[in-house]
């Protein structure tokens, strides 16, 4: 163990800036220091994106494919890819602050499918260049290659993203019929936030996309033909608009009227002056604390301001945002430590790390997800998942209990395994098991019914039969717990 | 601003170790207690509706003109008389089935409802609806959701039943978890184990989740909704073999609906209902013409959904203890825009039904003429629908007359009106 680092707080920064830790990650993550443990986190493009290499391969977690694998154009095999990769991934920040962005910028798959069909839906947010006969690349690829980057440059990326123009309607937003749906969530759901714009700005910012379109694809039969944004001139209002807000340096708050040849720049310019608002610092700080910091406690106000500053002093640069947060006295605070509710894909993710995924596919982690109320690239809205206790209806902690006794009696043969030597004595199973999985802490009533459970069904014998039904039934009733359900 | 659930939580310990105490008897004698509550079923469209699509004044101009694509012809709507202040309105012609019931007297819709200076926000403007509180400043509880706060304890685990899988805001409480059961058949408690094995995890699951953790709302809460579950499961399960004297659709909402009518035909003591339906965010290609086009579809899932419910429910015998309200988060501009859908606009309409309750049209229709700067049902330089009726009267009208509460009270306010004797 390296000096100023504890396992309690590895566990704590990979369970927040990843999906918790396989014994490698622990392993290589506890010889270093804090701020080195961050800076490894922060620096992923040191370390190899050679994550989907791995599918296929012994000793990583399955997949459940018919046919040729082909998640660039079918979405079941790209929510399994993306499940993988949380699971083995290297790079755990880029991965979780892929997520953190998929939630923001909220795109679901059934509308861009119901619009343009099953496999360009999938195209157009899951594929990567690499794999497209197009060299399209996904939404979700976008934010992934963008996960620490500029947000500026992130929002452009967007307002073009052909995904995110079928989604919000942009592909239908001309001057003789503005479409509002973008204006309205760029500035509501995406940067400032309610209460920073007026009805008038959402007009106003619909004008400014207008000719911000989609190109049907070409000719070409060999499938790479693809939409693709494009700058139509003739369908842009040229007139100005004006804001309530400052849109350039100057203190203006009106964009020129100019010419459709040049009148693209209009939206960049608004997209700048979103970028630089205030209340978008101040916003995504906000966000940025309830995802990685706390969910049970309002945000510090000298985090936000803190964060908000260095967005603006790094021009809007997300690594050194996420230096600053992830380095934060209020993130190594203790009293926020498991201050936050697993997300479905937290806890399935956390729980394959924990008790283990050989054998398993991630195939079957996609139904009990959804039973919890999480489907990767299907948000419910474009407000992106509601957190906090509405993960917990009856229902869905049925699910996550289910799912736990499902990922036991998968392991079963490897629990028995890796138990053995911890089986001489009741105590010393539940002590073993406890270890294995770290939970939120628990009260001793509760590990006393944990404890009784263990003789239950008879004396303890420490056979492998009984070694092997109760450790699955331990795994099962922890990490079905509402303590495992805290991170 | 949005509402942070986390408030109500830090209130909600002590409450949940008086109700989560309840062994087998409490839950005979609070079922008991629930016998002379009546159900209600509350219907969430969820993405805004376009009402004027759907409860249509077939013969105001303007009508027409504004909606150049999106107008329903006046010879194809279902026509259903005219309301008080003599304007023609109609049905979506595929709502046949709500026309049957409209016919029977049993389905009143209440016309521009809303609330001033109305939010266009999907999430601001369902919390508004859920919380029945236009400025956000309350308890952040839901409206049905403080109703059920209200009911004597011990209160039944089972007293109301939520059929999506997470927590909508207005059944949110402050101490009455309301178990989420989607699918009755699949809501079940599974073992790595079998036999003994298996029962003593289920016992064990079951001890644990009575444990209440002081000083952990956040913790306490999950604990009551394990042990929510828990408590839930056997009923559930008599449900999920129930045969309804009616096919429902094969749709998410008309499953829903079954699950519905077999938790009241099992009387396994629910009272309040929670179903919704989703798709009503047409900004483009609305197409409520065309029998393949979304909007279509979307009155068709109601339609369909809805006949089956409340032809079950009749043949039950359960139509008179039943009564079900509709809201979505607002309704949709009047004139369609360049992508042949609407955008987000203020007030709508809401509908309810039910064994004993008087049909018909209430409120009155906007007159659609933007050009008259001094047309009082219109907002927004002629854009948007201005409601007539704060929702919350609708609100107030079934928790006084139909569920026996005190609608001040819950709903922070005197919002009685006169005029919507729906029950």
């Amino acid at each position: 163990m390296a000096k100023g680092s504890s396992t309690r707080q590895i566990e704590h920064l990979l369970r927040r800036a990843g999906f918790g830790a396989r014994p490698d990650e622990i392993d290589t993550y506890s010889a270093l220091s804090i701020p080195a443990a961050v800076d490894t986190l922060l620096n992923y493009e040191e370390i190899a994106d050679d994550v989907d290499t791995k599918i296929g391969q012994p000793g990583y977690v399955g997949m459940t494919v018919s046919g040729q694998f082909s998640p660039q154009s079918n979405i079941t095999h790209a929510r399994q890819r993306w499940l993988f990769r949380m699971v083995h991934s290297d790079r755990p920040l880029q991965e979780k602050m892929t997520l953190f962005w998929h939630n923001h910028f909220a795109t679901g798959y059934t509308k861009i499918a119901g619009a343009l069909g099953t496999t360009e839906g999938a195209r157009y947010l899951a594929a990567k260049a690499s794999e497209d006969p197009g060299q399209v690349r996904g939404q979700i690829e976008m934010l992934r290659d963008n996960a620490l980057g500029n947000f500026r440059d992130i929002l452009i990326n967007i307002a073009k993203d052909t995904a995110m123009l079928v989604w919000l309607d942009g592909r239908t937003n001309t001057k003789a019929k503005p479409q509002e749906n973008f204006g309205r969530e760029i500035q509501e759901l995406f940067t400032v936030g309610v209460g920073h714009y007026t009805e008038p700005d959402v007009y106003a910012a619909a004008r400014v996309f207008t000719g911000w379109n989609l190109q049907r694809p070409g000719s070409a039969t060999d499938g790479s033909q693809h939409y693709a944004y494009a700058y139509v001139a003739a369908q842009h209002d040229t007139t100005a608009k004006t804001f309530s807000f400052p849109i350039y340096s100057n203190g203006s708050a009106t964009i020129p009227s100019r010419s459709a040849t040049d009148g693209e720049q209009d939206g960049l310019d608004f997209i700048n002056a979103l970028a630089a608002n205030p209340n978008t610092a101040r916003y995504l700080a906000g966000k940025l604390w309830r995802f990685f910091v706390s969910e049970f406690h309002d945000p510090d106000p000298a985090f936000v301001d803190r964060v908000a500053a260095t967005y603006f002093s790094s021009r809007y640069d997300m690594k050194a945002v996420m230096r600053e947060v992830l380095l934060s006295t209020q993130f190594w605070d203790e009293s926020t430590y498991f201050a936050r509710y697993a997300m479905p894909v937290e806890f399935v993710v956390k729980a394959l790390k924990d008790i283990g995924w050989r054998g398993f596919s991630v195939n079957d982690a996609l139904t009990p997800l959804s039973n919890m109320g999480m489907v990767l690239y299907e948000p419910p809205d474009v407000s992106g998942w509601d957190f906090g206790q509405t993960w917990f209806s009856t229902g869905a902690m049925l699910s996550r209990m289910n799912f736990a006794s499902q990922l036991a009696n998968n392991q079963k043969f490897n629990l028995l395994t890796n138990a053995r030597p911890y089986g001489k004595t009741s105590d010393a199973l539940l002590s073993y098991v406890l270890d294995e999985l770290t939970t939120a802490p628990m009260d001793s009533s509760v590990t006393n019914e944990l404890s009784n459970y263990l003789k239950s069904t008879g004396a303890w014998s420490g056979s492998d039969a009984q070694i092997q039904s109760k450790t699955a039934g331990l795994m099962h009733l922890i990490a079905g717990s509402p303590e495992y359900q805290l991170q | 601003m949005k509402v942070t659930r986390r408030q109500f939580v830090k209130g909600g310990v002590a409450a949940f170790t008086m109700t989560f105490a309840a062994p087998e008897f409490l839950s005979d004698l609070a079922r008991a207690q629930g016998a002379h509550v009546r159900n209600l079923v509350v219907l969430y469209l969820s993405g805004g509706n376009d009402s004027l699509s759907m409860l249509v004044p077939y013969n105001d101009p303007f009508y027409t003109s504004r909606r150049p694509t999106l107008a329903i012809p006046a010879a194809n709507v279902l026509q259903i008389g005219t309301d008080a202040s003599k304007v023609a309105l109609g049905l979506h012609p595929r709502l046949t089935g709500l026309k049957q019931i409209f016919d029977a007297g049993r389905l009143a819709f209440v016309q521009r409802t809303g609330y001033a200076n109305q939010s266009r926000s999907h999430f601001q403007g369902t919390d508004i609806w859920s919380a029945a509180d236009t400025n956000l400043t309350g308890s952040g509880l839901g409206w049905v959701g403080r109703y059920l706060d209200s009911l004597p304890s011990p209160v039944d685990p089972l007293i109301g039943w939520n059929t999506t899988s997470s927590l909508p805001h207005v059944l949110q409480a402050a101490h009455t978890p309301v178990p989420a059961i989607a699918s009755p058949s699949s809501y079940a408690f599974s073992s790595p184990n079998s036999g003994a094995e298996a029962t003593a995890e289920r016992t064990t699951a079951l001890h644990i989740s009575s444990h209440v953790p002081v000083d952990r709302p956040e913790l306490a809460f999950v604990y009551g909704s394990a042990q929510a579950a828990m408590a839930t499961l056997d009923r559930v399960a008599t449900v999920a073999s129930y045969s309804p004297s009616v096919t429902y659709p094969n749709t998410g909402f008309g499953q829903a609906l079954k699950a519905v009518s077999g938790a009241m035909a099992k009387s396994i003591g629910t009272k309040v209902f929670y179903v919704t339906t989703g798709g009503f965010d047409t900004h483009s290609a609305q197409n409520v013409n065309q029998t393949n086009g979304a909007y279509y579809g979307l009155m068709g899932t109601l339609n369909d959904g809805l006949l089956a419910f409340y032809n079950d429910l009749s043949n039950q015998g359960l139509l008179q203890d039943t009564l079900i309200v509709s809201f979505s988060e607002f309704g949709r501009r009047i004139t369609e825009n360049g992508s042949s859908g609407t955008d987000h606009g203020a007030a709508s309409v809401m509908m309810v039904m039910g064994g004993k309750v008087n049909g018909g049209l209430y409120g009155t229709a906007p007159n659609l003429n933007g050009n008259d700067s001094k047309n009082p049902t219109l907002e927004n330089s002629g854009g948007d629908v201005t409601f007539e009726t704060d929702f919350r009267s609708v609100y107030a009208q079934i928790i006084d007359n139909w569920l026996g509460a005190n609608s001040p009270s819950l709903l922070g306010g005197n919002f009685r009106k006169s005029g919507l004797s729906f029950i």
